[in-house]
């Protein structure tokens, strides 16, 4: 019930930023879209844990995504120097590893987070199994046992509150 | 005046790493590759054009709504990126690795 509330908040608020209008009329406008939107959701059993993961904490979020723009900023700054390096220094690499994430949310984030830094992609990703192409060996070597999937093991939280 | 320049400089920073990734999707060698070579245009390069109009706009909706577009494509950019490189393993594109590797073998 608390994540409902939490998703007709966040979405109310999305409606008045996008809008920026006030007018009693739109203001109710924007009411009707957001209730049949959550309920929308809600008869599609979408605004679960995963489709709307509330549970997290925001600081742990926020403080997740600077860490991550610095470690975007580094290695894009890596693979810009190697693109216009003349010898173009590439090593192509395959590696598979096991994440320590258990929650989809977690899996997820950890997957998206890889594809986000230049240098890295996530090509397959399950609770088991992670398949990583990496621009160069040393970057290939980065993905395993990393500081990103202790961080994101950190701020995903437990699996066992399930319910709400 | 000060913003101004910042925030050009922002922008013209951002524009610089999407030329350099179009550079890098010329030269690299194979399919694989090249998407690494984009992948710095949809972060970098958005991140700080986005930035410098951020500066722009100063304290306003505009902001709100440049943020909002920013952490649209922070969110949505690595999906397709996977679902292409997912896509292109799965139909066959066999990547072009380095030789000589021990903890790749696919």
């Amino acid at each position: 019930m608390l994540r409902i509330a939490s998703l007709l908040v966040a979405l109310f608020a999305f409606w008045v930023l996008m809008s920026g209008m006030f007018s009693p009329f739109l203001l109710g406008l924007g009411v009707a879209s957001v209730v049949a939107v959550t309920w929308l959701a809600r008869h599609m059993e979408i605004a679960d844990r995963e489709g709307h993961p509330a549970h997290l904490r925001l600081v742990a979020v926020v403080s997740y995504w600077l860490w991550l723009f610095k470690e975007i900023w580094l290695s894009g700054l890596k693979v810009a120097r190697i693109i216009l390096d003349p010898r173009l220094p590439v090593s192509p690499t395959l590696v598979r590893f096991a994440p320590s994430q258990k929650t989809a949310v977690g899996i997820a984030t950890h997957a998206n987070s890889i594809t986000l830094t230049p240098g890295t992609i996530t090509v397959q990703a399950n609770h088991q199994e992670f398949l990583v192409h990496a621009l160069t060996r040393d970057g290939a070597a980065g993905v395993v046992e990393s500081e990103m999937n202790r961080r994101v093991r950190e701020f995903e939280g437990s699996d066992l509150e399930e319910n709400d | 005046m000060l913003l101004d320049i910042a925030s050009w400089a922002l922008i013209l920073l951002g524009g610089a790493f999407c030329i350099t990734g179009a550079i890098g999707l010329l030269r690299m060698p194979d399919f694989f590759t090249r998407m690494h070579a984009a992948s710095i245009i949809d972060t970098l390069g958005a991140a700080f054009i986005l930035m410098g109009l951020i500066l722009q706009a100063g304290f306003s909706l505009v902001t709100v709504k440049l943020i909002a577009i920013g952490i649209l494509l922070f969110l949505t950019s690595p999906v397709a990126t996977h679902a292409l490189a997912r896509a292109a393993l799965a139909r066959g594109v066999q990547p072009m690795l380095a030789k000589g590797d021990v903890s790749s073998n696919s």
